[in-house]
């Protein structure tokens, strides 16, 4: 048993609040925000405790937003969960097929194929976006959720995990299989997959919120409002210019774009760490 | 479990599948694209006045798609182009209007727009200043002016009360502006003056407004390489005393574009040159305010002369069928209509863009119950346009604003004096603009 | 990083593949083809003109000084970003991993803002920190700082520090628990038996042991550094003032989105890439055999 130290313990707990404090600050103060008044808000030092507007502010972001653009928030939250859903599935059905043959199987090519995937590693969409629209539009896919989320799964993250995370799997597992006369798709299937599963879920994690928190692409490639992800229908309530901007709905809608992402967080972070664990093992 | 993934791997294809059927709506009417960066209440604005038209007749539908801020805007305009599939309209901030020249057939000047389209279109119906701003260098009118504005002088009463200065009297030009400003610090108030869009106001408008050239070739009108002049004593003195002012707070920088703002919203500086379309926070604020125009310096020749519109206007692309510009033509004639632009007028701060809205307003008293609201319109059309006040033309006045900006925060930060600066930005800006010009030789 | 025992197999393997490099090849290599050949083009904005000029735009970017200051920010920020993220995620999981009342509660409330947008998290930290309406830009200037990120640039660039590493710290910081959470605790018992205290044990036992989650977060928090942190510049500082937070992204932005100068921009985006490329290729030759697996 490793020795008990009740000041330690305290120290701990202490940097730990202190760092909850910073890290949880901004968002406290969104919500504050999101229950006062415009004037309030733009008034500093803006008060601390949250204000008595919430209901207001909170059903008037449903109804503020209808009359943008002619679409309600439901429709944008909506389709930013298509988006977020479409982004993690294809893409972790995508990269564990591709890590499964990279890791298991020796052909001519392999590496040829391993570089291909790994050099775009770090490669995100905005460094060749305008290309990428130009390929977009001749394939007819502005205003579709194919384009909104087909070019965000070539990159290759999830790929990389994967592969790290197959690499540990020990040898005798899959000399195993191979005595037991399973082929490799059995094995994918009835080995590798089950094994994965919280990596799975660890993965979706994190590509549902890159997913959902997309801005600069989805904002080139849609044009139809009702194609609008959340964070869009967001950025178009925001003007620091020349416009007497809403601050007290923005927070609200704010608040509830971020339900959604930190919901996946919250109750998926037992698999989630889990996934991360068995990544290591 | 393997069913759990199999689900999981058929939604996703299932998702992404989906996209293939997401309905285009019946095509009825031609649809007129209107791509724009109106965000907030002017966005509300852009859907309501598409709602309308759109109300008024069956042929056509516009329908307004934000895109962005103005330079993301402009960006995914040009993009939509090249890769041609350009919506119909585009509202282009006014740097953005070098560019769009620069861009000849890629733009159907709406001179044209409304020939074709069959509706009377008069220049003279339209404010002389923003019109010329608007225009090629033979007079034909380009873009139609959607949001124009004129910067001028907000001020607080209250803190001019309290530096005991009278509220009723904004100060006429800089060196008794400034005179203010550091009566206002020495009542033991925080800050005398803050300034939005230092470029556009400081340089662009401080140019037009005092009759001085911005640059060479009619500021650029008559050429692709024009040189900049905004090294000039006056331009010197001017900038000089700025950052002596910021050193004690009697003035103080508040950022590139229209950040300042809240340091005027929060009475912690008491004047404030900014774009006439900011008005809405000042009155929703709910402060005591005044409106002064922007100030002159005595000393320069035919100050003050006329200020140059910043704000947006809409341009039209080119290769649409014959039958979508008819579209755009009604709109815009729909959109200059007086009871549309003396309303725009009213509840905006942007410029009335015809005439007759402007008489309108006049007739409405609008002036007399909102005193202040007249002077960005006599600020534009005082005087006629001179060489000097035209407007400003570079294909690359986002850059050269840039640079502009860089070489004046590091002036008010201390780091190097007026003349330093305003040569470095001259220097800098000229090279810039040489190496854009080449793209188009 | 090969394995012993493989399946032989002829035709599988690339079906498997398949997806992932048709992907790859439509929506990365044909655009970034692309950018390679617009770099060696000089077009106007709408594409009327176009002028193949060799090499030039290269030598105009690499002689540019602007240029060399966003590479000497982008190494100041990206390193900040990732030993700020990476030091203060590891210094809370390791409380956390230590306490055993309320560790699902700290955990939760540590992981929010790696939900939070990065266009939405500047927003956030403008309205924090903006020296006009800032809340604690006011408790800043009542402390007696001068505090003014408009004209000062290392206040504006520890603002945007703040900003990113922020963001990264909840994703860090789970990454941690769970590594630390994997360590065998007999290990632990065992040197802590021979007397090591928590600092020694720490040192010689779980920080090596926690090698494959650094590398692997030392990867990610660089990609993020570079790439992801446009929203939150775009929105906190615009690369001011002067050109003090203009990172590398944010001049290919601004060059190619606002300047207009599409043969500069891609020829930044190409020498990007190129870093990149080279970074990664290091990472996974040199890094990687250092890393301890377990």
């Amino acid at each position: 048993m490793i020795e008990r130290r009740p000041l330690g313990a305290l120290l701990a707990h202490f940097i730990l609040i202190v760092g909850i404090v910073i890290v949880a600050f901004p968002i406290y103060y969104t919500f504050v925000a999101s229950t006062l008044t415009t004037q309030q808000i733009m008034a500093p030092p803006m008060p601390l405790v949250p204000g008595g507007h919430f209901i207001e502010n909170y059903g008037g972001a449903f109804a503020g937003v209808a009359t943008i653009g002619g679409v309600g928030v439901d429709r944008l939250l909506l389709n930013t969960l298509v988006v977020a859903l479409a982004i993690a599935c294809g893409k972790i059905v995508i990269s564990i097929l591709s890590a499964f043959a990279i890791v298991f199987f020796s052909f001519p090519g392999r590496m040829f194929f391993f570089w291909m995937i790994f050099i775009t590693l770090m490669l995100p969409v905005e460094v060749r976006i305008l290309p990428t629209y130009q390929v977009i539009v001749d394939l007819g896919l502005i205003d579709t959720y194919t384009g909104l989320t087909l070019p965000l799964m070539a990159s290759a993250t999830a790929t990389f995990l994967f592969r790290q995370f197959f690499l540990t799997i020990p040898d005798e597992l899959v000399e195993a299989a191979r005595i037991d006369g399973a082929g490799p798709m059995r094995f994918f299937r009835d080995i590798l997959l089950p094994l994965s599963y919280t990596n799975i879920a660890a993965l979706f994690v994190i590509l549902f919120i890159y997913g959902w928190t997309q801005y600069l692409w989805p904002l080139l490639i849609t044009n139809d409002n009702n194609m609008n992800t959340i964070i869009i229908g967001l950025r178009k309530m925001i003007s620091f210019v020349d416009a007497d901007t809403q601050w007290n709905l923005i927070m609200a809608i704010t608040i509830l774009a971020m339900l959604p992402p930190i919901a996946v967080v919250v109750f998926m972070q037992r698999w989630f760490v889990k996934g991360l664990v068995e990544t290591e093992k | 479990m393997h069913r759990i993934h199999a689900t999981l791997a058929a939604s996703a294809f299932a998702l992404v599948a989906m996209a293939g059927t997401t309905a285009v709506p019946a095509q009825a009417q031609t649809e007129i694209q209107w791509w724009h960066a109106m965000a907030g209440a002017n966005n509300e604005t852009v859907e309501n006045l598409a709602k309308e038209f759109n109300a008024t007749q069956s042929d056509y539908k516009v329908v307004p798609v934000y895109k962005g801020t103005y330079p993301e805007t402009l960006n995914a305009g040009i993009a939509a182009f090249r890769a041609r599939q350009p919506p119909h309209i585009i509202q282009v901030f006014d740097v953005g209007t070098g560019v769009m020249m620069g861009a000849k057939s890629a733009i159907k000047p709406i001179a044209d727009v409304m020939k074709e389209g069959g509706q009377t279109f008069n220049k003279s119906d339209y404010l002389s200043g923003i019109v010329s701003y608007y225009s090629a260098a033979d007079g034909t009118m380009l873009s139609f002016p959607f949001n124009s504005s004129s910067p001028v002088l907000y001020y607080n009463k209250a803190s001019f009360r309290k530096a005991g200065l009278d509220p009723e009297t904004p100060p006429k030009t800089w060196p008794e502006a400034f005179e203010f400003a550091k009566k206002i610090k020495a009542s033991g108030q925080s800050c005398g003056m803050t300034s939005t869009w230092l470029t556009w106001i400081h340089l662009e408008n401080f140019s037009a407004w005092n009759n001085l050239p911005y640059a060479t070739d009619q500021n650029g009108l008559n050429s692709l390489t024009p040189e900049l002049k905004i090294n000039g004593p006056l331009n010197i003195r001017h900038f000089q005393t700025l950052a002596e002012l910021q050193k004690d707070g009697t003035f103080q920088y508040g950022g590139r574009t229209s950040e300042a703002k809240a340091k005027f919203l929060n009475s912690e500086c008491a004047m404030m040159p900014e774009s006439s379309g900011g008005i809405g926070d000042m009155v929703k604020a709910g402060m005591d305010f005044g409106i002064g125009s922007l100030p002159y310096y005595p000393e320069a020749a035919g100050a003050p002369q006329n200020t140059i519109p910043g704000g947006a206007s809409l341009w039209v692309f080119a290769g649409k069928p014959a039958a979508d510009y008819k579209g755009v033509a009604q709109f815009f004639t729909f959109l200059s209509k007086t009871d549309v632009q003396a309303r725009l007028h009213q509840v905006s701060g942007y410029l009335p863009a015809t005439m007759a809205a402007y008489e309108q307003s006049k007739k409405d008293g609008f002036y007399e119950k909102n005193p202040g609201r007249e002077i960005p319109i006599k600020q534009m059309m005082g005087k006629e346009p001179t060489e000097n006040s035209k407007g400003v033309r570079t294909v690359n006045l986002p850059q050269v604003r840039d640079i502009q900006n860089e070489e004046i925060e590091a002036l008010l930060n201390g780091k190097q004096d007026a003349k330093t600066a305003l040569d470095n930005a001259v220097r800098r800006s000229n090279a810039a603009i040489k190496e854009a010009a080449k793209a188009y030789q | 990083m090969n394995r012993r025992v493989v399946f032989p197999n002829k035709l599988l393997p690339y079906l498997l593949v398949a997806p992932q490099i048709a992907i790859t090849s439509v929506f990365f290599f044909w655009p970034a083809f692309q950018a390679v050949r617009q770099s060696l083009y000089r077009d106007d904005p709408f594409g009327f003109s176009s002028r193949f000029v060799g090499l030039d735009n290269f030598e105009m970017v690499l002689s540019d000084p602007a240029y060399i200051n966003s590479l000497q920010v982008t190494v100041v920020f990206s390193l900040s970003v990732a030993v700020v993220a990476l030091v203060a995620a590891l210094l809370l999981a390791v409380m956390a991993d230590r306490v055993v009342a309320g560790k699902g509660i700290y955990r939760t409330l540590l992981i929010w803002p790696y939900a939070v947008a990065p266009a939405i998290a500047g927003m956030l930290w403008l309205f924090l920190f903006s020296p006009a309406m800032g809340t604690l830009a006011v408790m800043l200037r009542d402390l007696g700082i001068d505090w003014n990120p408009l004209l000062r640039g290392d206040q504006a660039m520890a603002m945007v520090v703040g900003a990113a590493a922020w963001k990264q710290i909840s994703y860090n910081f789970l990454f941690f628990l769970a590594g630390l959470q994997a360590i065998p605790k007999s290990l632990i018992e065992a040197a802590a038996i021979d007397g090591a205290g928590p600092a020694r044990r720490f040192w010689t036992i779980v920080f090596p042991l926690l090698s494959p989650t650094t590398f692997f977060l030392l990867v990610v928090n660089t990609v993020y550094a570079f790439f992801d942190t446009f929203g939150i510049i775009h929105a906190v500082t615009g690369g001011g003032p002067g050109k003090s937070t203009e990172t590398l992204v944010y001049k290919v932005y601004n060059d190619g989105f606002v300047n207009l100068n599409l043969g500069a921009s891609s020829a930044q985006s190409v020498i990007l890439m190129v870093i990149v490329i080279a970074l990664t290729v290091i990472q996974f030759k040199y890094v990687e055999r250092r890393v301890h697996y377990a």
